[in-house]
């Protein structure tokens, strides 16, 4: 895709300059520091975007933009952006979470979020933990994670992200890494820019509940193959990956959720005639 | 030849079937016949949860006036099948002098009917109808109900042809034969049953149900965003809304589940369109966090909530008023917002668009307690009045000035919304404590500043004499010694007890509350000075209404307190009864 640079915006013009309460190394810096460079990129004015979170580490980003924001209650920032994106088709409505949030308490939105289709872009910073509470375990961590809450580890299989997006219909699937600024950066933009509900699964360590994650950067690795726009071919890429493959694993065709909200306004008076006796 | 009887101002019948027979459709039908006729009248559906073959009964009740609740006894009752009647044969007892007619392959007659002593009566109806090519039995009733309550036969031919337009001639021949099946069946009667003249004056008539009516308020509010979630009794709000809205530029989204669509509500109505959800207590139960976060980050949204009995799943078909306390003190935290109650049917239009108008005006969730019992009740009431309350919010202009503060402390406790697009208005609304910027915070401070700004703006707000309807049966007596006091949808069978005692030489005041929330203390206050017996009413098996008011104020005078959970409603004659009782004790 060709990403057109606007001369009228820098990533800075999207931060709000507030200091973030994640810790020192958090992966969630680099995905605000992306997401401001796409937003740059995609010359958006910033009151123009909303970013709409629920609760946890990652969703106290929209503060940390200056956008317009909204940070919700936990897990129903899909909901949210969905009502938002409809009633306002003219934002550019960016929904951000985290694996606790978004799959997890969040996860039945997740499914029909996907189903719907309507046009906004789903970034999930994924770090594999409840960061805010102090390191508990979620849907996307590892069976045999030791923690407080589940001593020696939950036993129960990961949550598979990417194709549960696919299987539902989201309409645009792809992995990052959140130190592969540029990466995140190019994907971000294009997610935006494509049709319907584009979903990005941004693997961001937690360097305190998880040290084991700064590992993430040498595993993760560009996917061997080109996105395709064949849902059955996505889904076997992503379900024989590593789960480090990064890129744009899927590209779709379908239609965009329709809204016809609009100004023009019709008198409510024509609503009344079916009452006439 | 038989000798009509004496005209009546109210009549009441039902025509029972299985769900699936058409009983509510021909109930419905005679119903618009009458109102076509000149006559007032209201329509309630006594159903079960099945959609097929459960019980379902047209509860019909026609007036020469402007009625608010339906009646407490039958003059008639049809039942083109009698098996399931027992399930609600208790709700609708029957007049003295009443009628029971039943078809002869429909099961036997419920003992509770059999045993009251009144007339009842066999009718080959599924064998008449099978006659009739494509003939229904429903018609049939519709026929028989139409001229024992002395409607014009034309009328209802006319009413039925038009209903049955797109279905062609075939279906519109059978039912007119099955029609006239039922009027002539209708001869071998002694009994009649028939309405006197209306009365005139009206300006127009409107036939519309308590949940359609809801819509429209909102609507007419400059509701233009719904998010839908189905439940019974409050589907037909949303089902109403969704082409409605898309005439007037807006839209209805069905959400997957109410913590969806109560946050798809937040979310449009933080992009600047007055936003709105229906539900039933089920679904205010899951709604309560997001009501909270509304009120918090001060985002306006409108939830009706079509009480039915509870609690959990409950009655879902059922009316009660039980969802008072999750409305009023449902969320946690210190979480002021707006209660409304519609006092009728055609007060479900005022009522809804007026907390669209609270809800906008104050940046705050408003929750509009209706019951089944008005919204799934269909009314002929006088064409309501066109009222001014229109969504009008306090939006941050273009020219925004350096510092924008989002939460800033303003002497009424509103302050200006910036929408998303206008420039130098960014923030971020949040559930989070936060300063006057929006920006999380754990002070003291802004803590104790942003709860005194949401409770301010609420309690100071000017909510007019909207608050309550206040009546008093005997102008020229201001001695009122009773004062019946109520909420909801329990007003229209306190206002007619009202009535019924004033006729009795007996003086009582109405004072039904339409603002539950927030209390107006003074205001009750005044309106009970001089009132010395005070009969509280409630459909609550636990009394949470005088619960309410007693931990809001110390009322005045002696008070009782009549309450009882759904489903038989709460009518007139026993509130009669009561005060009755209490004069003369």
């Amino acid at each position: 895709m060709n990403i057109q640079q606007s001369p009228n915006f820098k990533a800075s013009d999207y931060k709000s300059g507030l200091t973030p309460v994640w810790c020192p190394g958090c992966g969630d810096f680099h995905v605000l520091l992306s997401v401001t460079k796409a937003l740059a990129e995609l010359g958006t004015p910033p009151e123009n975007v909303a970013v709409i979170s629920g609760i946890g580490c990652s969703s106290r980003i929209p503060a940390y933009t200056n956008c317009y924001g909204f940070h919700g209650v936990h897990g129903r920032s899909l909901a949210l952006g969905a009502g938002l994106k409809v009633a306002r088709p003219d934002l550019t409505v960016m929904v951000m979470s985290g694996d606790g949030d978004g799959f997890s308490i969040g996860g039945n939105h997740f499914l029909h979020a996907c189903r719907r289709n309507v046009d906004m872009t789903y970034i999930v910073m994924d770090n594999r933990v409840y960061g805010m509470t102090k390191g508990q375990p979620s849907p996307t961590t590892e069976p045999d994670w030791d923690s407080a809450l589940s001593p020696g580890g939950t036993g129960l299989s990961p949550f598979h992200p990417l194709v549960i997006a696919l299987a539902s219909g989201a309409n645009f699937v792809a992995r990052e890494f959140s130190g592969d600024i540029k990466g995140s950066t190019r994907t971000i933009v294009e997610a935006v820019r494509h049709p319907g509900f584009s979903f990005v699964e941004i693997l961001s360590p937690c360097v305190t509940f998880r040290p084991d994650e700064r590992q993430w950067k040498t595993q993760t690795h560009a996917a061997s193959v080109e996105a395709t726009d064949d849902p059955a071919r996505a889904a076997r890429r992503i379900m024989t990956d590593d789960g480090f493959n990064v890129g744009v694993l899927y590209r779709g065709r379908r239609k965009p959720y329709e809204t016809h909200v609009s100004d023009l306004a019709g008198d409510p008076a024509i609503l009344e005639e079916e009452f006439a006796v | 030849m038989k000798t009509p009887g004496e005209l009546r101002k109210s009549i009441s019948f039902a025509i029972i079937g299985s769900g699936g027979a058409g009983a509510l459709t021909a109930g419905a039908i005679l119903l618009e016949t009458a109102g076509k006729a000149g006559w007032y009248g209201i329509m309630n559906r006594s159903v079960g949860p099945q959609i097929r073959g459960g019980e379902a009964a047209a509860l019909v009740r026609l007036t020469t006036h402007p009625v608010d609740c339906m009646a407490e006894s039958y003059d008639f009752v049809i039942a083109i099948d009698w098996r399931n009647a027992d399930r609600f044969a208790a709700e609708m007892p029957l007049a003295a002098d009443g009628l029971a007619i039943g078809d002869t392959a429909g099961g036997e007659v419920p003992d509770v009917i059999a045993a009251s002593g009144i007339t009842v009566a066999q009718m080959a109806m599924k064998d008449l109808a099978g006659s009739v090519q494509g003939g229904r039995e429903n018609m049939i009733a519709a026929g028989l109900a139409a001229k024992l309550a002395g409607l014009p036969v034309d009328t209802l031919m006319a009413v039925v042809e038009a209903k049955l337009a797109s279905k062609g001639d075939e279906a519109i021949n059978a039912s007119r034969a099955c029609i006239s099946i039922g009027v002539s069946e209708a001869d071998r009667f002694e009994q009649s049953f028939h309405l006197d003249k209306p009365v005139t004056g009206s300006t127009g008539r409107w036939l519309i149900t308590g949940n359609e009516a809801i819509g429209l308020g909102a609507v007419r509010g400059g509701i233009r965003f719904a998010a839908a979630y189905p439940i019974t009794p409050a589907t037909e709000v949303l089902e109403w809304l969704a082409p409605a809205l898309t005439r007037v530029g807006g839209a209805l989204v069905q959400a997957e589940d109410e913590l969806a669509s109560i946050n798809m509500a937040i979310g449009a109505s933080f992009g600047g369109r007055a936003s709105i959800t229906a539900t039933s207590g089920p679904g205010l139960a899951l709604m309560v966090e997001a009501l909270g976060l509304a009120t918090a980050s001060e985002i306006p949204i409108v939830v009706v909530d079509v009480m039915r009995g509870g609690p959990s799943t409950g009655i879902p078909t059922k009316s009660e008023q039980s969802d008072l306390n999750i409305a009023v003190y449902g969320c946690h935290g210190d979480a002021p917002h707006i209660v409304v109650a519609p006092l009728s049917v055609a007060d479900c239009l005022f009522t809804a668009q007026w907390a669209v108008h609270l809800a906008e005006a104050m940046q705050a969730p408003a929750i509009v307690l209706s019951d089944q019992s008005l919204g799934q009740a269909r009314a002929l009431v006088d064409r309501p009045a066109d009222i001014a309350f229109v969504a009008k919010r306090n939006v941050l202009g273009s020219e925004v000035e350096e510092a924008y503060d989002r939460y800033a402390l303003t002497g009424s406790g509103v302050s200006p919304m910036a929408l998303p697009g206008t420039a130098g208005g960014q923030y971020t609304a949040d559930g989070l404590t936060h300063t006057v910027k929006g920006v999380p915070s754990s002070k003291e401070s802004d803590h104790q500043n942003q709860l005194d700004k949401r409770r301010d703006k609420i309690e100071n707000f000017d909510y007019g004499n909207h608050w309550a309807d206040i009546e008093i049966s005997n102008d020229d007596c201001t001695d009122t010694q009773f004062t019946i006091l109520t909420w909801g949808s329990l007003a229209g069978p306190a206002r007619e007890a009202m009535h019924t005692l004033a006729a009795e030489g007996i003086s009582v005041k109405l004072l039904a509350i339409r603002l539950i929330s927030p209390f107006l203390k003074q205001n009750f206050l005044d309106a009970l000075q001089g009132s010395q017996r005070i009969l509280i009413v409630e459909q609550t098996h636990s009394g949470q209404f005088h619960e309410y008011l007693r931990a809001k104020c110390d009322i005045p005078g002696e008070v009782r307190h009549f309450h009882r959970a759904g489903p038989k409603l709460i009518g007139p004659a026993e509130i009669c009864a009561r005060i009755r009782d209490w004069k003369t004790s």
